[in-house]
């Protein structure tokens, strides 16, 4: 459980950063709370030969909230993210799907960026973001780009993200409607069995739109347009809500690994993704 | 010199000796982090080894290549079996007669297995160097399955004559280990074909780890110049290190210090002897520096000892009304690549055979088969005596099983068999004898208290519920009473390698009347600078904050076999005791002189001697402490100090009642504790507080079992369960709220009449979780399925009674 040896650097500003990067490509990659990429490291399954720390970089821990979006920058904590009083009323499915990971100490560390931009299908918030319709905004060498939340994953630890670029920030609609983070876990500090973030919005009795994302049941987020879709229209009844999952179901792809095998994640997928939205509904 | 308090009660507060819930003198240290730990220990030059380990289950090792290893900077050595093999230590003899490659010697047995040690500057050099080992690797088949070992042409241990007799006798195949029966197989076997109701069962008691919070580790300082070595590590019993460590490295006892510091637990995981232990050794001996060895987490979990790893089939026969008439066991236990099972040596299946628990069963027959596989070594007692937890698992179980098939409740199948009071002292058919139990006192009060007809008839409203589609929750009561057996103990039948399992304590009274008492035993966490003083104080009349206890160290503590199987308290509890009266004896003496009487005309009162009769004429301890040193009294030789070794003339029976009450969702597996109620008789009660802390503490480790916790291999021997995110360890977001009661029913040959407590609630918690997850099912057709119940075994359990749509 020792990594091996590496350079440590703690660069000022991003322009240090992005030079580093250029320098060392490959070779070098930037680190946020460090609670996912440091236990890499210690199990020498990450070989990280010069280690950019990005914790005096400013102008990356900011929360905005404007009358139609909130940015988030990229080094703002999961406790941040529990703490903050008006996040909690305009966005309140992003504090209660941080409080559903790991533990407080992961969370003082564990940043936004990291979580996202660290591609493990284990991660909370990549889904989060899907559901929410987020925009990652990258920097590199030749400027800023922003890439959609739901175009950002392509497989395991594989991103949009080039090896040198840095996120500094997400962007989301301000949500509306109700909304739920549903996630089963073994024990605390467990990354999810199965998790679901529905935000769904309802006019009369009458689902006027619905969004769905799904974490750690493929190797990547999964954004299910179709699960929405089934919801649209419906008064969320029984007939709609076993639409929603069966589309959903039709979009994931599990593997087996100690939480379980694929029939259990798969019908667990279904419970927890209809927990989600009966819970979302009564409360849009 | 006047005592300040003279009122009786006064006095006895004083003390704070038996019954008092006094604070652990140890915690101040423990909640300020000034503990210390063997990794703390740091000394001058001091080296750092770690182990290159086998990434393969089974493999033979054709070349070991050092060369760039050793150019890793800050590395300074490395060591393969050809090293140690000139010094005979390659290979070393394990707790269970068995022996265990120090380093690999031409195959790998584990995934994991040790087959370097690499010696350097610093842990991080040696992390490095390890990288650098270059080990080729030949594949060879890999057996994971005993049963499939048993009938396989792979033989694992080919430094094995496959025909010759193991250290327990005859083996029947070359993967096979050891044969053990106990009680009586033809008579058992009749009573059951004959019985008008027999119950069977099949069942696995998976494959766990204690999981220390600290892991196992030492540090070896060999002084060249005085020919000392002294080791610090983390073990259980630092006198049987003591003598092992002598015996095969030739360095005679009197040159080896071992001291046990502060111990971060240990549940049966560092009770062992282990490559780490000799190869730190060795290279202390080669590079004249103390060198030390720490394992990680990983480390620990895959390699060092783990527990259980039984598959047990059962037999249990009954009349219509369900009095149990027999019972019959056989036991295939995976002991993996070696067997370093920790048990005494004439049980190699431990006390096993006190698996007919606490019920009057007339005949009963056991078979134990020990198995090699290509998995790690141990099979130690994870908070318990020696497979007490496998034993009281397969009864409570086998309870159950034939409560379904009397289609009886499993309370009152219990009560009608349970041992009866008057039938104390109790032989059992597998020949323990049971000192004393009131069995049905505490099963009434259990169930009294939880008010089990009322949940009975709750669960019997909900599964009504449940079939009528207004719920998706099941409830399940689970149930267990427990006899356990501890404090090993006698030394006509217990012994580890020959080491008589007798325990100890020396006690010396200083002249101002504080004393210091050693011991031969060593607390990892259960408080005995706590306990040991008051049970001083109570013997000896001097107050328990005055009293200094000290183990661990083989130079200066008295010779012990050390902390595990609950044995401190029957054991070393009871040479505290005796070696306290000791103390009395002489201190009578000393005050008969002082108050001009005949030693008969003195009694002890709590803190003192007074003359019978005139109470107001009396010595005080203290008093008779400084006349002991400072007073020269005709026919006494100065001072106050006494020894005790005491072989226990029986182990010691305490037995308890525990009631699980949990809410099953169905359609995720999750379980919910709604209460969890724990009664425990473990005899005299020294330390209610302590007593509370020890069954919180074997609650959560049995919720850990029962609920999740393993060590989990794949066909190819690859340990998937090596890191704390798939090892289950509960924490307080997992854990109820338990609720804790007792009767006291003393032991009649213990001294104080104490029975050790640390292990019962992990024995007899594990059957009471699993019953709750299974008496949910058991409307729906479950009769018995396998731990550990984490959620997706719950819900498979669901799913395969139909269930699910
Ligand atoms: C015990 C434990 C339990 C956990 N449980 C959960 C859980 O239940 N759910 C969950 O979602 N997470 C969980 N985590 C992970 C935790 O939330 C991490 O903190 C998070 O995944 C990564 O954030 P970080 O700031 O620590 O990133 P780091 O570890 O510093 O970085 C992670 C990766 O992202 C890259 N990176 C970081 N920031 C940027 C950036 N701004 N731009 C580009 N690349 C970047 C790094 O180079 C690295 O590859 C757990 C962690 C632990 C230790």
């Amino acid at each position: 459980m020792i990594p091996a040896a590496f350079e440590y650097y703690r660069p000022k500003d991003m322009d240090g950063v992005l030079t580093l990067l250029a320098e060392h490509g490959d070779d070098a990659r930037v680190m946020a709370g460090g609670h996912s990429l440091i236990p890499m490291m210690k199990l020498r399954m990450a070989d990280v030969p010069h280690l950019i720390d990005m914790q005096d970089v400013g102008g990356l821990s900011d929360i905005e909230i404007t009358n139609d979006s909130i940015r988030i920058g990229a080094m703002v904590t999961q406790s941040d993210i529990i703490a903050h009083d008006g996040l909690s009323e305009v966005a309140p499915i992003l504090r209660e799907a941080a409080l559903q990971i790991a533990d407080p100490q992961v969370r003082y560390m564990g940043t936004v960026g990291g979580n996202v931009a660290n591609g493990d299908p284990g991660n909370d918030m990549p889904g989060l973001m899907q559901c929410l319709d987020a925009t990652f905004t990258l920097i590199g060498a030749d400027g800023e780009r922003d890439v959609p939340a739901r175009d950002f994953y392509e497989a395991a630890y594989m991103t949009a993200r080039e090896d040198e670029e840095v996120l500094t920030a997400v962007t989301l609609p301000l949500p509306k409607g109700g909304y739920a983070y549903e996630k089963q876990k073994r024990k605390i500090g467990d990354y999810a069995t199965a998790a679901a973030a529905v935000q769904i919005v309802k006019n009369g009795d009458t689902c006027v739109s619905a969004s769905i994302a799904m974490t750690n049941l493929s190797d990547t987020p999964i954004y299910s347009a179709d699960a929405g879709a089934a919801l649209v229209g419906t008064s969320v009844d029984d007939a709609a809500l076993k639409a929603a999952v069966s589309a959903m179901d039709g979009d994931i792809d599990p593997t087996e690994d100690n939480r379980g095998p694929i029939a259990f994640k798969k019908h667990v997928a279904g419970v927890i993704l209809r927990r989600a939205i009966e819970r979302a509904w009564s409360r849009a | 010199m006047k005592d300040e308090v003279d009122n009786r009660e006064d006095r006895v507060a004083n003390l704070k000796g038996m019954g008092c819930s006094r604070k652990r003198v140890e915690d101040a240290r423990f909640t300020q982090g000034k503990g210390n730990y063997v990794d703390d220990v740091k000394l001058d030059g001091m080296l750092f080894g770690d182990f290159v380990r086998s990434p393969y289950a089974h493999a033979r090792i054709t070349s070991i290549n050092t060369e760039e290893a050793l150019k890793v900077p800050g590395v300074l050595a490395v060591l393969t079996a050809a090293d140690l093999e000139p010094l005979g230590l390659h290979w070393m003899p394990t707790l269970a007669g068995d022996k265990q490659m120090v380093l690999a010697d031409g195959k790998v047995l584990f995934q994991g297995q040790e087959v370097a040690f690499v010696v350097a500057q610093d842990r991080y050099a040696a992390a490095d160097g390890i990288e650098a080992v270059e080990v080729e690797y030949e594949e060879l088949p890999v057996i994971v399955d005993p049963f499939e070992s048993l009938k396989s042409d792979v033989i694992l241990r080919e430094d094995l004559d496959p025909t010759a007799d193991g250290a327990h006798g005859p083996r029947k195949h070359p993967n096979h280990i050891f044969t053990w029966e106990a009680g009586d197989k033809e008579p058992t076997e009749e009573v059951i074909a004959n019985a008008e109701v027999v119950a069977e069962e099949e069942m696995y008691y998976h494959r766990t780890h204690p999981c220390p919070l600290e892991t196992c580790g030492c540090v070896a300082s060999m002084d060249k110049v005085n020919g000392k070595l002294t080791l610090w590590g983390t073990f259980q019993a630092p006198h049987a290190i003591r003598t092992v460590v002598s015996l095969i490295s030739g360095i005679e006892e009197h040159n080896i210090r071992v001291i046990s510091p502060d111990i971060g637990g240990g549940f049966g995981n560092k009770v062992g002897a282990y490559p780490g232990y000799v190869c730190s050794v060795v290279a202390s001996i080669v590079t004249g520096k103390p060198v030390k060895w720490i394992e990680d987490r990983m480390d620990n979990l895959m390699t060092t000892a783990f527990a259980r790893d039984y598959w047990m089939k059962g037999k249990i026969s009954a009349t219509k009304d369900g009095k149990i008439t027999g019972l019959h066991c056989h036991v295939t236990a995976d002991h993996g690549g070696f067997d370093a099972c920790a048990d005494p040596t004439k049980f190699p299946a431990g006390f096993m055979n006190i698996c007919t628990g606490s019920y009057d069963i007339p005949t009963a027959y056991l078979e134990v088969d020990g198995v090699y596989t290509n998995k790690a070594p141990g099979g130690v007692s994870y908070r318990c005596s020696f497979r007490v937890t496998e034993a009281v698992y397969f009864i409570e179980r086998m309870i159950e099983v034939l409560a379904i098939k009397l289609n009886m409740d499993a309370a009152e199948l219990r009560r009608i068999n349970f041992i009866k009071k008057e039938q104390f002292p109790y032989t059992a058919a597998l020949g323990w004898e049971y000192d004393s139990g009131d069995y049905h006192t505490a099963w009434e009060k259990a169930l009294t208290t939880v008010d089990y007809d009322g949940l009975r008839a709750e669960q019997a409203q909900r599964v009504e519920d449940f079939k009528a589609g207004k719920t998706r929750k099941l409830m399940g009561i689970g149930l267990s009473f427990f006899t356990e057996i501890v404090g090993a103990g006698p030394v006509k039948n217990c012994d580890i390698l020959g080491l008589g399992m007798f325990d100890s304590c020396e006690i010396r009274i200083h002249p101002t009347g504080s004393a210091i008492a050693r011991l031969g035993t060593i607390s990892q966490g259960q408080g005995h600078a706590t306990t040991f003083a008051q049970i001083l104080a109570s013997e000896i009349g001097l107050p328990a904050d005055s009293i200094t206890i000290e183990e661990g160290d083989t130079d200066t503590a008295p010779y012990g076999l050390g902390t595990y199987g609950s044995r401190s308290t029957p054991v070393a509890g009871a040479a505290t005791a005796m070696a306290g009266r000791k103390i009395r004896a002489k201190a009578q003496m000393i005050a008969a002189y002082l108050l001009e009487v005949h030693d008969n005309d003195v009694e002890f009162d709590v803190d003192r001697f007074v003359v019978k009769g005139a109470p107001e004429k009396f010595k005080t301890m203290k008093e008779i402490a400084f006349a002991a040193y400072n007073q020269a009294i005709p026919g006494i030789e100065p001072g106050l100090e006494a020894v005790s070794y005491y072989d226990p003339p029986n182990m010691t029976y305490p037995f308890g009642a525990y009631v699980c009450v949990m809410d099953i969702d169905v359609d995720t597996g999750v379980p919910e504790i709604r209460r969890f109620y724990a009664l425990d008789d473990c005899g005299t009660r020294i330390n209610p507080m302590i007593i509370e802390g020890q069954v919180h503490g074997g609650l959560t480790e049995a919720l850990a079992v029962a609920l999740g916790q393993e060590i989990a291999y794949d066909d190819m021997g690859n340990c998937k369960t090596g890191t704390l995110m798939d090892f289950f360890l509960p924490t307080a977001w997992e854990v109820p709220n338990y609720e804790t009661d007792y009767t006291v029913t003393p032991s009649p040959h213990h001294p104080i009449g104490a029975k050790g407590v640390g292990e019962s609630p992990h024995v007899g918690g594990v059957p009471c979780f699993s019953n709750a997850v299974q008496d949910a099912f058991r409307p729906f057709g479950n009769t018995h399925t396998n731990m550990p119940h984490d959620h997706w075994r719950i819900w498979k359990m669901a799913n395969d009674l139909g269930l699910h749509d």
